[in-house]
């Protein structure tokens, strides 16, 4: 959101838009958020704020949509988010170790961002590539058959 | 229509494209283009084969060859030998395991010869975003016999004579369902499909979704019809952007055709179909939450009565089943429920699809046959386990479902005798564990699923449930204490009893079934503070045998908190004070010189 192009104001606009997109709709806010969430990334207070007074809604109404669902983010999110598959399969074909891995090299905790904003770090119920296990994906890059030292070679190029 | 004298499928499915399908893909065409083939030979992007372990998978026609593990580099010779020269690829077909033979031939495969695909018909065969595609196999028969030749009434009985019961989980019988939501009283309805597949270990529902999703499509028209309902919802998950997109195509699709809109097949009927992207709570699955969710509120189950088919979405009367349920009806309706009900046993009728998954061989999806024993599916078709280690347990139905030991194998599969076993079909995830899973610690696993996704309405299952993973977790770090397994059997048997809804009810199953088969397990930990299976990493220590320690430094160098030291070439040792436990010395180690106690 670097290049914008009005000094932050078009964000603004930009949600006014999907605002009104939905506007006199039921059952809207579940999308709306989403919606909002691709524009801004994440959730900031205001937006929410926004959205709530926008529909005539108590915020506590939104706000515990948002954070009821494991979709939606308050926090920004790192450069590339890393997601750890911690489903079953993967849990059996050595998960844990994946996910330990990743939190040792980054030092954070799952949900965190790293202190340098490089990469944040959501354990995943399941990322349906069983057959892979255990699996990670780094935005849309999928990696299979992992092993704790492949993954820090693969965390390395980025 | 330009004929070609050959067809390339490509698996386009999430696990292929994860091992590199789409490079294969462009590679395919380039190399087609550049030995002048492309006018004779189509590159087709298809869904999911099933065969998740073995991809990228290609697939040759008229000859069906398979191939598998399809690198890039392997494709300039696919082309050339194969589809210029017709000489078969032989070195990336399948080798069979235990012949070590190789397998030119799709259906003489282990894993696909005892499956009887009926849901999957299509899945890897037709290019999912070409309507014509599904039309020429058949596609949309049912929907027009069902508008042009039966009354709603006929339909319903249709799929009650079938034996058809809900795939998600329960196995409500769906024609009875059916009739519940055609007696209610209302002019609106709503037909609601549950596609926020929430099983870790299970992608079977993605896999229609993925490779036709026309079949769901069809099977929901057909429910709106059967019940009365003009309009439908498919509730599907975010994380699954690839069977968003091509629903959404295949909507379109339908639209332009007429097979969906305005007065069907001249019938009168009209039907619109919109989609709901979940957000992520397995908790959606249950299906008043699920409308819930679509409905814009947190997604909280409510009590029923009164059931959605009587009152659900915007309070009208709704039907819910789940994909793999609605991809059954155009089958059933074309070819009769006779046919249908031929398949299976007494009580479970027709096939299921399965996601076998863990440290079995052939990892993927296998659809078959309802009473076929868990042992043909995981010897037969999923090859064995891997490594050729022992086989110790089978989870099935997810975190709602148990594990079944060894003893029980034979057992053919069915709604009933699984439940009598102590687990249940569930959506269909198999996960199958070997001698190294410590039950212990994968009930822990499962609770510390089902306790994060419990929605916090009613207490037994929020406080329940974590006290239940407080004592599991004590257990697991060497902490369990005399009648704490009591104390999670009492706890178990409440939450089941008092929860509800569906999640909480069946969260304490994975406790209940590894307590039944795998109690010696529990009281190693608690009494001997031992983790047979030397997963527990608080009760497992790592040493380093001297005598077949050749000193090459390659756990030291591997190792994460330098706990490894020593002379090269001579051996080294391991401090226990600094070792975390994660293993990465003894899978580097060449020399089997590290163990686990």
């Amino acid at each position: 959101m670097g290049n914008c192009c009005c000094g932050g104001n078009c964000q603004d606009a930009r949600l006014k838009e999907i605002l009104e997109q939905y506007k006199g709709m039921d059952g809207v806010l579940i999308p709306v958020l989403q919606k909002a969430q691709e524009l801004q990334g994440y959730l900031p207070e205001k937006t929410l704020r926004t959205i709530a007074d926008y529909f005539d809604m108590p915020y506590s109404e939104v706000y515990g949509v948002a954070t009821f669902y494991a979709q939606f983010r308050l926090i920004p999110s790192g450069q590339n988010v890393i997601k750890v598959c911690t489903g079953t399969a993967c849990h059996v074909r050595g998960g844990q170790k994946i996910l330990d891995r990743v939190c040792s090299e980054l030092n954070i905790k799952p949900g965190e961002t790293s202190a340098d904003g490089k990469f944040s770090l959501e354990p995943v119920a399941c990322l349906g590539a069983c057959g892979l296990a255990p699996v990670m994906m780094i935005n849309d890059s999928t990696f299979g058959r992992l092993t704790p030292a492949k993954v820090s070679e693969i965390l390395a190029k980025y | 229509m330009q004929i070609y004298r050959g067809h390339v499928l490509v698996c386009a499915g999430t696990g292929c494209v994860s091992s590199g399908s789409r490079k294969v893909k462009a590679e395919m065409e380039k190399q087609l283009e550049a030995f002048k083939l492309e006018q004779e030979i189509k590159v087709v992007e298809t869904g999911c084969h099933g065969f998740c372990e073995m991809g990228p998978i290609v697939i040759v026609y008229p000859e069906g060859i398979f191939y598998c593990q399809v690198k890039s580099e392997d494709v300039k010779e696919i082309v050339e030998e194969h589809l210029l020269k017709g000489r078969p690829v032989k070195r990336l077909m399948f080798k069979d395991r235990i012949t070590e033979e190789m397998v030119p031939h799709y259906n003489d495969i282990d894993f696909y010869k005892k499956q009887n695909r009926i849901v999957l018909r299509n899945c890897g065969f037709i290019n999912p975003e070409n309507i014509k595609e599904y039309i020429a196999r058949g596609g949309y028969e049912a929907l027009a016999k069902a508008l042009t030749e039966m009354t709603p009434e006929q339909v319903i009985e249709e799929v009650k004579a079938s034996g058809l019961r809900g795939r998600g989980g329960g196995g409500f019988p769906t024609g009875l369902k059916w009739g519940f939501a055609r007696a209610a009283k209302g002019d609106k309805k709503y037909v609601i499909c549950n596609a926020d597949e929430g099983d870790p270990g299970a992608f079977m529902d993605r896999s229609i979704l993925e490779g036709d999703p026309h079949a769901l499509i069809e099977g929901m028209a057909i429910a709106g019809y059967a019940i009365g309902a003009d309009e439908g919802y498919i509730y599907v998950r975010a994380e699954y952007p690839l069977a968003i997109k091509r629903l959404k195509i295949a909507i379109a699709q339908a639209h332009e055709m007429g097979l969906l809109g305005e007065d069907i097949f001249r019938s009168g009927f009209n039907f619109k179909l919109n989609i709901k992207e979940g957000a992520g709570a397995f908790v959606c699955g249950e299906e008043t939450a699920l409308i819930a969710s679509i409905e814009g509120r947190r997604g909280e189950p409510r009590v029923r009565p009164p059931f959605p088919a009587n009152k659900g979405l915007w309070g009208k009367p709704s039907n819910v089943n789940n994909v793999e349920t609605f991809a059954n009806v155009s089958k059933i309706i074309a070819k009769g429920s006779q046919w249908y009900a031929s398949m299976g046993t007494e009580k479970s009728k027709g096939t299921k699809v399965f996601a076998l998954t863990g440290k079995v061989k052939n990892t993927g999806l296998a659809e078959v046959t309802m009473g076929l024993t868990l042992r043909e599916i995981i010897f037969d078709i999923g090859g064995g386990i891997i490594n050729n280690k022992k086989f110790k347990a089978v989870q099935i139905g997810g975190p709602s479902g148990g594990c079944i030991p060894e003893e029980l194998l034979d057992l053919p599969i069915d709604y009933d005798s699984l439940i009598q076993a102590g687990a249940m079909m569930g959506s269909g995830g198999l996960v199958v564990m070997d001698e190294d899973t410590c039950m212990v610690e994968l009930a822990r696993f499962f609770l510390n699923f089902t306790q994060l996704e419990s929605c916090g309405k009613c207490t037994p299952c929020r406080e329940g449930t974590k006290i239940m993973l407080d004592i599991l977790e004590r257990i697991t770090k060497g902490e369990g204490k005399e009648g704490d397994i009591e104390l999670l059997q009492s706890l178990a048997e409440t939450i089941k009893s008092t929860a509800l809804c569906g999640l909480g009810q069946t969260a304490p199953n994975p406790v209940l079934a590894t307590l039944r088969y795998f109690r010696d397990e529990y009281e190693a930990h608690i009494k001997e503070k031992r983790c047979p299976a030397g997963v527990c990493s608080a009760l497992t220590s790592y040493t380093i045998l001297e005598d077949k320690c050749k000193g090459c430094t390659a756990c030291a160098r591997v190792c994460p908190v330098q706990a490894i030291s020593g002379e090269v070439k001579k051996p080294h040792k391991i401090d226990s004070s600094k070792c975390i436990r994660c293993g990465a010395c003894m899978e580097t180690c060449k020399f089997s010189a590290i163990i686990k106690k």
